[in-house]
């Protein structure tokens, strides 16, 4: 029915499979837009926040989602500037899962503030010594970029193609996508940075606070650091799920390699830097405010030292290494294990720089405060998951994403290799496949 | 953003910040103004048809 | 009239609360509520969504019986300096310059109808003395005609906090300078916590002003960042270096700990 919109020389599950894949993430959406507009024309008191939780899910989230967005500035700039010609088999797949991450950002943001129709004060009265104006900046800005990097992708669809004005722009922004994504990267190091400062600045909060290298506090630059090394782990981690369900490799195990390779570089470099840090803030930066690392990690019910240890040791270290040594990487089942855990560490560190912040008493008599989200924060939550389904479900059906496919899955005949794949690939759970693919 | 806005300061914060958001939006602007403007000359001139 | 103070220099207003005298009464508070139209819900048991701009918290010294001592805590926004003047944990977040030092009076501000909601500057408070509208406000029936014509109603979506009822402050000087003065006597400006408290436990004026009874019980230190010298005042999480305008006055060595020297505490003691 559609076969004239799907790109030549490879194959797509029949449009009835399509639709109901389609049907299912659109439940979940349906149901995360209801929430988001309760909390639009009702307020924030939909939400499990309050005036301890000013910062809670969503921000969470947010930050969670743009670290493992990360994938598409840096490998963007491994290919562009650094020349690492290779990742242009992945390179669209990473801008795409750049996107939406970016675009779902934007989307909670915009859920997440009291009064939604006065967000571009943020831009009119800026503050430019706030961290929080730095980040809506360069966000906003690198949208745009994400933006310009998709659209050639979808002016490549086979139909839109054969319209000649069509073909010359997505040619043309084809051959200076290196400007775009030079200018991408240098937004990306602000804004990923500005994050990190969100938290760091805060010299009221203990806990968060950090030590200045000129105007930034350390975690500026560990946030910047952390979502280069992450968000390719992210970009591979997609990668192998969409794998797993269109059951056929499509990208070549050369280009995995290669980003696993230095994804894994950058944690275990990241990850040292990370321990340094601990260790200065625990033993000079806390203790000059005032504080013992106890107090941060004592009398509450969930936020022990195990947090710490989960954090920096089993989903930081042990990925680390494991993506270092060939060996480990080389293998898929071993590769994917790393990717889940450095996913989970690097949302575990921005969940620590967001709630445990809030939860921890400054005041010597006040309380511990817990939270959990309310239905409507989770809902609007994973209402930016399915909205990521769908739109990879239909990018993948319809634009020509992963260059290689064609070659690697040839229509006629179906090829041992294929074949081969499926039996390894068999062997791994496949657990709700629907919602995993943009999971923040 | 703007200097008229009234909490505009000309100091050095704003010139380096306020500095680097209007260079990357020119360059993004410029950059898109440009491919327009070259696929639109290059319909004229009649490339790009071959898929007819 | 007699002006050998403070005159045309920058004012620092703050306070000090005397906490041997205050009796947890919460009077501050209700006039707090009354005088800056604090919107409130039906029902107030869960304080953690509540609007309390100035609060009384509950401090005890944690021993049993008959050792056992009860310190009451009035906490208004401190309206902190920072370590540099304007560098307030707050101010300096806001994104969209909705929260301000004012460099006339030492007084941060909040701008209700330019924030957004962000609650970025909660998060940076220490203090928790910024509240967020979590509902429009309502009023019971016929109340809206006792709201205090000075200060304007807040909308859902945006943070408040204590302004030192700086509109008190603007009709102080509107009604000097009608009477050709620059500057104002200690008691044309009090706010209405101070007024109200019967023990007499809070003292407002200018830090800055010699003359002012604040400048000479906290006898601030502009060296040391407005460190009191008066060994017994002291101000809340001083080490933070947020340079708050509010002092305490107490001569219980437990509750001087308990407010500046927080890892001193080691058990969580405290309710409120
Ligand atoms: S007490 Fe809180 S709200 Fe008041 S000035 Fe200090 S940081 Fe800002
Ligand atoms: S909530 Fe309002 S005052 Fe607070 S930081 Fe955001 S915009 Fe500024």
């Amino acid at each position: 029915m559609d076969s004239a919109l799907i790109p030549k020389g490879v194959k797509r599950c029949p449009i009835w499979q399509f639709a109901l894949g389609l049907g299912i993430a659109g439940a979940v959406l349906l149901w995360g837009v209801y929430a988001m507009f309760l909390c639009w024309f009702k307020g924030l008191n939909q939400t499990n926040m309050n005036d301890y939780y000013g910062f809670a899910l969503w921000i969470w989230a947010d930050l969670a989602v743009i670290a493992l967005g990360g994938g598409a500035f840096f490998t963007g700039l491994l290919k562009y500037v650094f020349g690492k010609d290779e990742l242009k088999n992945i390179i669209n797949y990473a801008v795409l899962i750049g996107f939406i991450c970016y675009s779902s950002a934007l989307l909670i943001l915009a859920i997440d503030v009291g009064q939604p129709l006065r967000s571009w004060f943020i831009f009119w009265h800026a503050n430019v010594h706030s961290m929080l104006t730095e980040v809506a900046f360069c966000l906003s800005c690198y949208f745009c970029v994400l933006t310009i990097e998709y659209i050639p992708l979808i002016l490549e669809n086979r139909q839109l193609d054969k319209v000649p004005f069509v073909h010359n722009l997505s040619h043309s922004m084809h051959e200076y996508m290196a400007v775009f994504a030079a200018t991408g990267a240098f937004l990306s190091f602000f804004h990923q940075g500005s994050l990190g400062g969100v938290a760091g600045v805060l010299f009221g909060r203990p806990f968060a606070y950090r030590e200045h290298l000129f105007i930034w506090p350390w975690t500026f630059f560990l946030f910047t650091w952390s979502a280069a090394a992450y968000g390719p782990c992210f970009t591979l981690l997609v990668t192998r799920i969409t794998e797993k369900i269109a059951r056929k490799q499509l990208v070549k195990d050369a280009t995995i390699q290669l980003l696993a390779k230095i994804a894994g570089w950058m944690m275990f470099t990241y990850i040292i830097a990370k321990i340094i840090d601990t260790i200065y803030w625990a033993t000079t930066t806390a203790p000059s405010l005032g504080f013992s690392l106890k107090e941060f990690y004592s009398n509450n019910p969930v936020y022990g030292f195990s947090i710490l240890f989960i954090e920096i040791v089993v989903c930081g270290v042990l990925p680390a290494v494991m993506l270092v040594i060939p060996k480990v990487r080389s293998n898929r089942l071993l590769l994917t294990l790393a990717t889940v855990l450095a996913v989970i560490g690097v949302s575990l560190n921005r969940w620590v720089m967001v709630l445990q912040v809030m939860a921890v008493p400054v005041m010597s008599f006040d309380t511990w405060v817990m939270y959990y989200p309310s239905w409507q924060e989770v809902a609007t939550t994973i209402l930016p998951v399915a909205y990521g389904v769908i739109l990879i479900m239909i990018s993948y059906r319809y634009l020509p994403i992963f260059p290689q496919e064609a070659e690697l899955n040839p229509l006629e005949p179906e090829t041992p290799v294929a074949a081969e794949m499926d039996s390894q690939e068999a062997t791994e759970a496949d657990a709700d496949p629907e919602l995993t693919p943009a999971e923040a | 953003m703007f200097p008229f806005n009234f909490e505009w300061v000309w100091d050095m914060s704003h010139m380096v910040f306020m500095g680097g958001l209007w260079y990357a939006l020119g360059i993004l602007g410029a950059g898109m103004t440009f491919c327009v403007i070259k696929a639109i000359l290059d319909t004229a001139s009649g490339k790009g048809g071959h898929h007819h | 009239m007699k002006h050998t103070g403070n005159i045309g220099k920058p004012k620092r207003y703050g306070m000090v609360i005397d906490l041997d005298k205050c009796t947890g009464c919460g009077t501050c508070m209700v006039a707090c509520m009354a005088e800056n139209n604090v919107p409130f819900k039906k029902d107030e048991s869960n304080k953690l969504d509540s609007i309390t701009w100035l609060r009384v918290y509950r401090l005890t010294n944690g021993k049993p019986y008959p050792d056992n001592e009860v310190c009451y805590l009035p906490r208004p926004c401190q309206h902190c300096a920072g370590k540099h003047e304007g560098h307030s944990p707050c101010v300096s977040v806001c994104p969209a310059t909705a929260t301000d030092y004012d460099q006339e009076t030492g007084i941060v501000s909040q701008i209700y109808t330019r924030c957004f909601g962000c609650r970025y500057c909660m998060a940076a408070c220490p203090y928790h003395a910024r509240y967020f509208n979590w509902w429009d406000p309502v009023w019971p029936k016929g109340m809206e005609k006792a709201l205090n014509p000075n200060v304007s109603a807040r909308m859902r979506g945006i943070v408040e906090k204590c302004s030192f009822c700086f509109h008190r402050y603007q009709k102080a000087m509107e009604k000097a300078h009608m009477e050709g003065r620059r500057e104002l006597e200690e008691d044309e400006y009090q706010t209405a916590c101070t007024q109200a408290c019967p023990a007499g436990a809070i003292t407002f004026g200018d830090l800055n002003n010699p003359e002012h009874k604040v400048h000479q019980i906290a006898q601030p230190d502009p060296a040391k960042g407005g460190r009191p010298r008066n060994p017994k005042v002291f101000r809340l999480l001083e080490e933070l270096e947020t340079n708050p305008k509010v002092y305490y006055l107490s001569s219980r060595e437990w509750v001087q700990e308990a407010c500046h020297k927080p890892h001193l505490l080691d058990q969580k003691t405290a309710h409120h």
